[in-house]
């Protein structure tokens, strides 16, 4: 599952890399509250990503419990061909982490 | 509705499971910026000025017609509004995406790389209808647009 928790696509065209990524995760707000029991479901949600283009951070991100369960993510950058590596990582409040790297097309 | 809570309880489960053993290299795989403190306050703001103040270090900022965010008029579904902010601006460093009428109203914050483009595009829950608001930091000042989305089906109660 975790390997499996980051999707990510690079495709560099005239000088500019655009990066997609979806990530697995259930994203609770710790608002929300079970139909069942009327307890409160715990918070858990990632709280940082990171992007690396080879060594350098090209984006990080801080999030909160408001972006969509299963994140979305788009973002582009100047720079980047055929072959570099791109590392997408995350790390959530509870303290689980998943990374994965990919090649830019 | 029982699907989906089923479904979650598996993504749950699953979720867990799977971590277990990525926790045992996580000192290795996490990269240094990702150890940055996570900006507890501002998240945890109630108020949008607290909160823009808490991430940013003032709650000044100047309407800008440079700042461009797309994102529904309507969304039918609060838990998934598309929202992708944009800005020509040089040295942007920042941007920054707030809800106004969450709980919590910001919502995400990008810092950017030095090769970065102003562009991000991403997926927010919207507890109901209001404004998105897109925050950029370029060369120390802070710049805002905003846009609203009607919600007919909110994203963030039980």
């Amino acid at each position: 599952m975790a390997k499996k928790s980051i999707k990510i696509r690079a495709k560099t065209k005239g000088g500019i890399t655009t990066v997609k990524a979806l990530m697995t995760h259930p994203m609770e707000t710790g608002f929300r509250k079970d139909k069942k029991t009327g307890k409160k479901i715990p918070a858990h949600f990632i709280q940082e990503v990171v992007c690396k283009w080879k060594d350098d951070v090209v984006l990080s991100a801080n999030w909160g419990g408001a972006v969509s369960k299963n994140p979305y993510l788009s973002f582009k950058f100047k720079g980047g061909e055929k072959g570099d590596p791109i590392e997408l990582s995350w790390v959530d409040n509870k303290g689980m982490s998943a990374s994965k790297s990919v090649k830019i097309r | 509705m029982t699907t989906d809570t089923k479904r979650r309880i598996f993504l749950k489960g699953s979720v867990a499971a799977g971590m277990l053993g990525v926790a045992a290299g996580a000192g290795l795989l996490i990269p240094q910026a990702v150890l940055a403190a996570w900006p507890e306050k501002a998240f945890h703001a109630k108020k949008l000025d607290a909160a823009i103040k808490a991430l940013m270090g003032s709650s000044d900022m100047t309407a800008s017609g440079d700042i461009k965010i797309k994102a529904p008029d309507i969304a039918e579904n609060g838990a998934v509004v598309p929202v992708t902010v944009k800005t020509d601006m040089p040295d942007v460093s920042t941007i920054a995406i707030v809800a106004s009428e969450n709980n919590t109203p910001l919502v995400a914050s990008f810092d950017l790389g030095k090769n970065a483009l102003g562009f991000v595009s991403t997926r927010i829950k919207m507890g109901k209808t209001g404004d998105v608001i897109a925050l950029v930091k370029a060369g120390g000042k802070i710049y805002s647009a905003k846009k609203s989305v009607k919600v007919t089906i909110g994203g963030c109660g039980g």
